[in-house]
């Protein structure tokens, strides 16, 4: 050991292993420590190297709300899983492969998910009583025999790390920061990844603090050199490059997803883009993306609370602007009344809400979908608003510019849901050509012959005028207006028309719905319907099932209000339909209501994503 | 835009302002002589009639978007600040106006308010104030008067009452005014100075609820007390009033005290001379602590002063990222990270 030590003070570059290297399908990886210990980044710098290889990848990160927990501490936990295959991987796995522990509470807190003969590698110089003590355990667990039947490397990444540092002149607190990187090292090293890539990347992160950067760089080098040159590992692992389209990749968050849509909506329509928000977890990072891109014609207005991100997002759509505002369900609640105005205002506005565990403040860092029927239904009086929710980090992308598609064609505000999960979650994502993007047409009325503010195109919007349009001026606002001018009526009739009339608009989309895509038998035992982020876990239970032989189908929906006009008849098509959802049965609720045809629920509220096998299990008991 | 650039700008008058709309305020009501005034105010500003907008929120006052031939809208209550903050960030070549009441203001919407005072965002806040509750029928609002009886108070009001020019100073705003709906060339004036100011211009207006809250101002509108009831700001000048001109306020510590001129040997160089344009809003909160029945009330000018606007310092940012970072194109904030390539 003390060869390697040295080694690693020297900052030598390690060697290649000459150990033997296995070949597997898929890994899954869960990195664990105390919130303050790096576990997000180091999941993130795997998952790029892991990306970079050519493996398909998708994570999880699952941190606590507390920003730097007490050390040591159960509820401190924070863990980032990654599954990463030769094949198409649509989930970040059901059972870790392999559990890197960074103290005893991490070790403690997700020990019973990992596969029973998995590897358990574990910071063994935070096992010290106090830790223990700390976590509830009475002996230590390395050294007890509980872990029998795991494989577990105790390696002291604390003491190597500062081994390795001893000369970097960096305080012990400083060093302690880097242990991450050493545990950096030794996945790299024991998934057979090269590592001057992650070297190069280390030196432009923390390009302002060279003598940081060029710590990691060592603590990197020595944690890989370790697992290189330790007889630990026996074998390496080599996961081998899966079939993934050709073209250039980056790895995106769902969040960050979103925010590049919106941008491309503004340049694709030429009209400027306005964020109103006020920060909540977990749809911030929106804003922070958002936030950084002034030399687009991006606007980002950090409100003083959710009611004046929504109505500032609606003046700067009164404006001519694409109006928009982020939030999580909490803000969604207070942003209601201002909702019910864009409605009548009949303008453009998109409000992404990145759910979260509910009701009230809830679990803020925790996956669930149960804001759909606040988004469908949640409004004084006959409120309808189109909802559409994204499947997938990647595919966030693809639904804000869709959000904005339909706003400005329907003049109506848009529901776009996300959640946590897929919002912090990351995946490959090809980067498309600019060009090859839908433009968005958008027509600001300049014409004054004619003119009346809510006289109808053939979708039943009104025209979009901008402020400082001579001729055009008029006024809008909340209480019921004329069907023609838009001046203020009372009148019973014209009530009803505008009533009826905005129904009409919104359910009118389901027109230009594509026939939905099914996957699997066009009729059979059993339908599959899922929405938003329970897409990978269906998918991939809907596979298994199929290779038993099952006869199962499944359509994930992207449009929840209207629903697709094709939808009904495809249920009907199977005996059965099974509806997995992170809440207690609300599209379940929205089906039935819909098609009077009945549904079997799975339903999930645990802020955790559903695994494959609770989704296959119940696949396997219908059909 | 283009043709109208070509063209001459028409000369506007007030009539080009008013909406085909029958206005429904109570007869007697005072918004009518404000709406009078403002609809005055627009064709003298050489600002043409389609750049202006009126924003609203709920209650009497609130209608008044309805009444103007301009754009606007009539909100949600409390939102217009923040809705009107949104456009003109969107838009900052428009002028835009927020009109509100106390309770649209400073109850529902009292956050916002304060922040559009902050921000200094180039709005212009009218709050029409007739302490009262008047689109519900009469209950009291955060500017009623302690022991005032109303339906919701029919044992005497104990909310303490907001006095809106201080809360507007104390939250930062860079112009605050007071006028008052009877007093039609004193109100044009500060409406005026409001229009010109680069910045958030707050202005207040005494305005009487002819229905529920009848006489509120009537001590400082009734032209035989009113000289003795009011003070009448103007920069430069010491604090005098009355029938004769023969009263004044003057500065014993920190404090303002009244004093009549030639008694005790006061004269007119012992009293407080109005500064609006003070860097700190010191001297102009201790004159809006001025309030019946101790003192006049102070009605003008309380603060003016330049400071740099929240849409202009916003352009200025975008300015600078592009003149940094060139205009963004979408190819390349895609491809900018860590990519790959898959063959």
């Amino acid at each position: 050991m003390s060869t390697i030590a040295e080694a690693a003070e020297a900052g030598a570059k390690p060697v290649a292993a000459s150990r033997p290297v296995e070949e597997l399908d898929s890994v899954v990886i869960r990195f664990v420590g105390d919130s303050g210990d790096g576990m997000q980044l180091t999941g993130n710098e795997f998952s790029r190297a892991i990306a970079k290889a050519g493996n398909d990848f998708a994570t999880h990160p699952d941190y606590p709300s507390e920003i730097r927990a007490p050390t040591g501490t159960l509820f401190g936990v924070s863990g980032y899983q990654i599954q990463f295959a030769s094949r198409h991987v649509f989930t970040s796995g059901d059972a870790p492969d392999v559990l890197v522990a960074m103290n005893p509470a991490a070790l403690k807190t997700n020990l019973s998910d990992v596969k029973r003969g998995g590897m358990l590698i574990a910071n063994s110089g935070a096992f010290n009583e106090a830790n223990l003590a700390k976590a509830g355990y009475k002996s230590s667990p390395l050294d007890d025999g509980s872990l029998d039947g795991y494989r577990v490397y105790k390696i002291d990444i604390s003491e190597l790390t500062a081994r390795a540092l001893k000369e970097s002149g960096l305080s012990k607190k400083e060093i302690g920061r880097c242990k991450n990187y050493y545990a950096l090292g030794l996945m790299l090293s024991l998934y057979s990844r090269p590592l001057e890539k992650e070297e190069d990347d280390i030196r432009n992160k923390f390009a302002k603090k060279p003598e940081i950067a060029e710590a990691n760089v060592l603590a990197l080098r020595a944690g890989y050199a370790y697992a290189d040159a330790a007889e630990l590992f026996v074998t390496g692992y080599k996961v081998r490059t899966a079939e993934i389209t050709p073209g250039t990749y980056r790895s995106l968050t769902g969040n960050h997803a979103t925010a590049l849509g919106f941008v491309t909506a503004s340049e694709r329509s030429g009209v400027p883009l306005f964020l109103g928000s006020y920060p909540i977890t977990p749809a911030t990072d929106i804003l922070h993306e958002l936030s950084a891109l002034k030399h687009f014609n991006v606007t980002t207005f950090q409100a003083e609370d959710e009611i004046a991100g929504v109505c500032s997002a609606i003046g700067a759509a009164y404006g001519g602007a694409l109006g928009m505002t982020t939030t999580s369900g909490p803000g969604m609640a207070l942003k209601t009344e201002a909702l019910g105005l864009a409605v009548m205002l009949e303008l453009p506005l998109v409000v992404v809400n990145v759910q979260r565990g509910g009701p009230s403040t809830g679990l803020p860092t925790k996956i669930e979908q149960a804001d759909l029927l606040q988004a469908v239904y949640g409004r004084n009086g006959e409120c309808p608003i189109p909802v559409i929710a994204s499947r997938s980090p990647a595919d966030c992308f693809d639904c804000a510019i869709e959000a904005f598609r339909l706003a400005v064609k329907y003049m109506t505000p848009v529901i776009l849901l996300s959640d946590g999960g897929i919002g912090n979650a990351a995946e490959p994502w090809r980067i498309p050509d600019p060009a090859s993007l839908p433009k968005l047409e958008v027509k600001f009325r300049t014409e004054t012959e004619g003119f009346q503010a809510y006289a109808r195109d053939e979708n039943l919007a009104r025209a979009w005028v901008r402020p400082g349009t001579p001729g055009l001026e008029h006024r809008v606002g909340g209480l019921e207006k004329d069907f023609l001018t838009g001046n203020i009526s009372h009148d019973p009739m014209n009530h009803q028309r505008m009533v009826d009339v905005r129904a009409a608009k919104v359910a009118g989309i389901a027109r230009e719905m594509p026939p939905q895509e099914v996957s699997g038998p066009s009729e059979g035992d059993l339908l599959v319907i899922g929405w938003g982020s329970t897409y990978g876990s269906i998918v991939q239970a809907r596979q298994q099932a199929v290779t038993e032989g099952r006869s199962v189908a499944h359509v994930h929906l992207r449009h929840l209000n209207p629903l697709p006009p094709d939808l009904g008849d495809i249920m009907k098509r199977y005996k059965k339909v099974l509806v997995p959802e992170m809440n207690l049965g609300q599209l379940s609720r929205l089906l039935r209501e819909r098609y009077l045809i009945d549904v079997v629920q799975l339903n999930k509220v645990q802020g955790k994503p559903f695994k494959v096998s609770e989704i296959y299990d119940r696949i396997l008991e219908l059909c | 835009m283009a043709s109208t650039l070509a063209e001459p700008v028409a000369v506007l008058s007030k009539k080009d302002f008013e909406s085909n709309q029958d206005v429904r305020w109570c007869p007697g009501c005072g918004d009518y002589a404000v709406l009078a005034q403002i609809q005055k105010l627009m064709p003298t500003l050489g600002i043409p009639r389609e750049n202006f907008a009126f924003i609203s929120g709920i209650g009497c006052s609130s209608r008044f978007p309805y009444y103007m031939e301009t754009y606007g809208m009539h909100s949600i209550h409390g939102r217009a600040p923040a809705i009107a903050s949104g456009l003109k960030l969107a838009r900052p070549e428009l002028s835009v106006w927020v009109v509100t009441g106390d309770g649209d203001a400073l109850a529902i919407g009292g956050n916002h308010f304060i922040h559009a005072m902050r921000r200094n965002i180039d709005l212009k806040v009218i709050l029409l104030n007739n302490r009262i509750y008047g689109l519900t029928k009469g209950q009291y609002s955060p500017t009623s008067e302690m022991g005032k009886k109303t339906k919701t108070t029919p044992l005497g009001n104990i909310d303490r009452p907001f006095n809106p020019v201080a809360l507007a100073l104390g939250a930062g705003a860079t112009f605050v005014a007071r006028t008052v709906d009877a007093d039609q060339a004193h109100m044009a004036s500060v409406l005026k100075r409001a229009a010109m100011h680069k910045g958030t211009a707050f202005v207040e207006i005494f305005q009487n609820c002819i229905v529920f809250n009848d006489g509120a101002y009537d001590a400082i509108t009734d032209r035989s007390v009113r000289d003795d009831a009011r003070l009448l700001l103007e920069h430069g000048k010491p604090l005098i009033f009355g029938k004769n001109k023969d009263k004044g306020v003057r500065l014993r510590g920190l404090d303002a005290e009244l004093v009549t001129l030639g008694e005790n040997g006061v004269t007119e160089a012992d009293l407080l001379v109005h500064d609006e344009a003070a860097a700190r809003s010191s001297q102009a909160f201790l004159i809006s602590q001025l309030e019946v029945p101790a003192f006049p009330v102070p009605l003008g000018v309380f603060r003016a002063v330049s400071q740099p606007s929240y849409e202009t310092l916003n352009e200025e940012l975008h300015a600078d990222a592009r003149a940094r970072r060139g205009q963004g194109n979408l190819s390349d904030l895609f491809k900018s990270g860590d990519t790959w390539i898959i063959e």
